[in-house]
């Protein structure tokens, strides 16, 4: 028996004579992610972090206070029941634990790879404040993807109910995470579901954004299956504006309400000289080429050109600038760059996240942004050419706003510029559907029940929110079906 | 050139618009295509293309009831088709496919349509009968005279432009270079032009920025702002420089393909001579 086994099994005995104290439990170390050696995954597009084993989740479980107001739960924007599946990890009953889960998640393999949990859940964890290091929190993310892992191996599929056929018809529209739930829980209530994808594959950004080496795509897959099973109807290849329009689906083709889930859309370029250079990409652009086209089989199958760059520059500092960076590596670059404007403590992306790229040999410039892109005689990028930058007093969002540095200009040499910055609205839906309020920024406008402001037309995720996260999508996509359940209800 | 099967788009096409073609799931590229045709009895659209590159090339290997995996569309904002009064059609090789329904709804519209059909070559020209079909004057030009004028379709443009009645709008429709020097004809002469840029596009759905350009000092989207702009606005050059972008890898899956079929060699190595990309 080795050591850690040894350990559990003396807590347990503890915790089952109910001598176990909070102090036994502080001492208890946080458990590390188990991950693919950093020089390895490199040159592999396998999954970095290799899940928890059985030990480590019921040793983690244990770290667990059971605090009587677990002030953990307001951190999660879909209220899981975190202590109460917690519990029963600690006895070994996983398929408890994912049962409480299920209730409020219907996608925890991927939110407990996905969710920042940092400034989540975990950020209000009495364990990491008794610390005063929200590193120390107890790992709620990592033990619901154990959870939800060890339900996948063991094909605990509970098939949802579905009630008996109303006759009613709904249309989902973009098939992201927010579209997934809604899909299910409309289902669940014996109404026609029909989803329309305008990519040929399903699942949106987590399929043609965020890379295989943070989230399996067969994770993904699988929930298309259960939709599948459950009688769900998915339709790829169509464009809605353009194949047909909101209206036509109400009016001619016989839905009795939509929910507009597409996601953000155009990206953000900064408006520089040199952004129209052969070598400048969005990140969206690289990411579906390297994701969903499988640039990294280029030769063995897949044909989609992708610049084989050797000297990349990534412009950002939140996920889709660390999945860019991280995906540039395993497509062979030989350096790669992350330009941040503010300091590193400002970075939007996950702390896991910024670690892992840091091991990949990923070269942090931060304090720096570009000021242009420079081309050689060909219109191909050779260098980008950058300002040093302070931090200043704090802007409307609260962080230091950034400041350049007259005359401190430098160059990086590099062959290839991915701007990483945000997007704005997909502007599509807008365009071709009459009536339809938007913001300034042309996100869709939604009350509480994210109703639109059309009868029967609900919206939710990034078209609503703007660049959000998965379970923010999950949760407005939960609002939403609840509300057209309601709705069809009623009509 | 072939008609596809594709009732829902074909029911909701307009001149103009395009549709992408994916031929594999998991592998394939995406490829931009005008929708050149349409029967919405038979539910069908017709596509026309040159075997540029792996693509089309594969594309072009399709036999008659073969299917092709994924067919988007339609995309694009559809061409603004009113009474105008005269209308000048400039087609430039390929460019004649997406040209011709623009072509018929102008002339459908009531419009008096004039169209200057350029090629290379006299083998190259393409639907000569059919704009005859839909113009009330039509003019064949090629590079090396081997049929209609020896000129580029910059020559009639300018003679059409400096005549007695002068267009109330062009639409140019081929190449980039086509494109631009018709725009600097026509700018000259303060005739309104409408080009249609085929940029590199990946979801074509406003999602990726690939097909940005740039338009009157401002990035444009060709998916979703296009695909059609005012042509005295579009920076030309810069769009052609980008078109460039993959030519090398585009190139090596050229080859890579060709090893694997060695049939196709012929169309493969031959549309690389004559391609402009
Ligand atoms: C690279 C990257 C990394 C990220 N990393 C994280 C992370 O680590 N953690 C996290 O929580 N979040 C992350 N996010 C954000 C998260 O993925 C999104 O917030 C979330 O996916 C939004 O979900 P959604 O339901 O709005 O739809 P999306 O996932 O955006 O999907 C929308 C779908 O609609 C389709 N569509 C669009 N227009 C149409 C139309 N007209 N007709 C039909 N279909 C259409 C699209 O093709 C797409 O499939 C990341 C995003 C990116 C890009
Ligand atoms: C809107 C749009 C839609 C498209 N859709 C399709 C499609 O459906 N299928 C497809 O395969 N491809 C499509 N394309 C791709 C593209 O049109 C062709 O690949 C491109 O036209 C090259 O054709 P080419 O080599 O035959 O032209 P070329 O034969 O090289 O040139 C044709 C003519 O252009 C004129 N020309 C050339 N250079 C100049 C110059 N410097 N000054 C003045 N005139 C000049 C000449 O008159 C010449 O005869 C599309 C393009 C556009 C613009
Ligand atoms: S869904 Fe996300 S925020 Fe909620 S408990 Fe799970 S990891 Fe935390
Ligand atoms: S706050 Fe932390 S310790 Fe308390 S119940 Fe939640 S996860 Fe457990
Ligand atoms: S093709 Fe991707 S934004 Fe236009």
């Amino acid at each position: 028996m080795d050591e850690s086994t040894k350990h559990l099994n003396e807590l347990l005995a503890k915790h089952k004579a109910g001598i176990l104290k909070p102090a036994d439990r502080y001492e208890i170390p946080p458990q590390a992610m188990p991950a693919q050696d950093a020089i390895a995954r490199r040159s592999n597009v396998s999954e970095v972090a290799t899940g928890y084993t059985e030990t480590q989740a019921r040793l983690e479980a244990l770290r667990c206070l059971g605090c009587k107001n677990a002030p953990c739960v307001a951190g999660c924007p879909v209220k899981i029941r975190i202590k109460d599946f917690i519990a029963p990890i600690v006895e070994g009953d996983f398929k408890k634990a994912l049962d409480i889960i299920r209730e409020n998640s219907l996608l925890p393999a991927v939110c407990g790879r996905v969710c920042p949990q940092e400034v989540q859940c975990q950020l209000p964890c009495t364990v990491g404040k008794k610390f005063k290091d929200v590193d120390k929190s107890v790992s709620i993310g990592r033990l619901e993807r154990f959870v939800a892992d060890w339900g996948r191996k063991n094909h605990d599929k509970t098939n949802p109910k579905i009630a008996p056929s109303t006759g009613k018809k709904v249309a989902v529209i973009g098939s992201g995470p927010g579209g997934i739930v809604v899909a299910t829980d409309v289902r669940r209530a014996g109404h026609d579901v029909t989803v329309f994808e305008a990519f040929h594959k399903t699942g949106g950004v987590m399929v043609y954004g965020i890379p295989e080496f943070r989230l399996p795509k067969a994770i993904v897959r699988e929930e298309i299956e259960q939709l599948k099973n459950m009688g769900v109807k998915i339709v790829c290849n169509f464009v809605v504006g353009r194949t047909r329009t909101i209206k036509e689906l109400i009016e001619e083709d016989g839905f009795d309400a939509v929910y507009v889930g597409v996601g953000a859309g155009l990206p953000q370029f900064m408006g520089i000289e040199g952004e129209h250079l052969v070598g400048v990409y969005s990140a969206n652009e690289y990411l579906t080429r390297a994701n969903l086209m499988r640039a990294y089989d280029f030769g063995k199958g897949a044909d989609t050109p992708i610049a084989m760059s050797k000297r990349v520059a990534v412009v950002g500092g939140g996920n889709v600038a660390m999945d860019s960076a991280r995906t540039a590596v395993r497509l062979g670059a030989e350096k790669v760059y992350l330009i941040y404007r503010r300091s590193e403590k400002e970075m939007p992306a996950r702390v896991e996240e910024v670690h892992h790229a840091k091991e990949e040999g990923i070269e942090f410039h931060l304090l720096r942004n570009p000021k242009r892109i420079i081309g050689d005689s060909g219109g191909v990028v050779c260098a980008i050419e950058c300002l040093k930058y302070e931090l200043g007093e704090p802007d409307a969002s609260g962080r230091r706003r950034p400041v350049p540095i007259q005359g401190s200009e430098f160059q990086i040499e590099v062959d290839t510029v991915i701007i990483a910055i945000g997007n704005s609205a997909n502007p599509l839906i807008g365009q071709t559907t009459n009536g339809l309020e938007l913001n300034k920024w042309g996100n869709i406008v939604v009350d509480e029940k994210c109703k639109t402001s059309l009868d029967g037309v609900y919206a939710g995720g990034d078209i609503v929110l703007g660049a959000a996260t998965v379970i923010l999508a999950m949760g407005q996509g939960r609002t939403a079906a609840a509300a057209i359940n309601e709705y069809l209800t009623g009509k | 050139m072939v008609d596809v099967a594709a009732p829902l788009v074909a029911a909701a096409a307009k001149p103009g618009q395009f549709v992408i073609v994916c031929l594999s799931t998991d592998y394939s590229e995406r490829i931009p295509l005008t929708i050149a045709g349409l029967d919405t009895q038979k539910g069908s659209i017709r596509l026309i293309w040159q075997a540029v590159g792996k693509s089309t090339a594969e594309l072009a290997n399709l036999k008659v009831g073969d299917t092709v995996e994924n067919i988007l569309g339609p995309l694009g904002k559809p061409t603004h088709i009113e009474k105008f009064g005269t209308v000048v059609c400039v087609g430039g090789g390929i460019g004649n496919a997406p040209l011709l329904p623009i072509a018929r709804g102008m002339k459908e519209a009531g419009n008096k349509v004039i169209s200057i059909l350029g090629a290379r070559n006299k083998e190259l020209l393409i639907l000569e009968d059919d704009f005859k079909a839909v113009s009330d004057e039509v003019i064949i030009v090629t590079d090396d005279g081997s049929y209609g004028r020896k000129a580029l379709v910059t020559e009639p443009l300018e003679e059409i432009c400096k005549g007695a009645s002068k267009p109330n709008l062009a639409v140019a429709i081929g190449p980039g270079v086509m494109m631009k020097f018709c725009c600097a004809t026509t700018k000259k002469y303060n005739v309104p032009t409408v080009v249609s840029l085929n940029t590199i596009m990946i979801d074509g759905t406003g999602m990726c920025g690939g097909c940005r350009v740039e338009v009157g000092g401002q990035t444009k989207f060709v998916c979703v702002d296009g695909p059609e702009f005012d042509g005295h606005l579009v920076n030309f050059d810069l769009m052609m420089k980008r078109m460039n972008a993959y030519k090398q890898l585009e190139k090596q899956a050229m080859e890579n393909y060709e090893q694997h079929k060695c049939r196709l060699k012929d169309i493969g190595t031959e549309a690389q001579k004559n391609s402009k990309f």
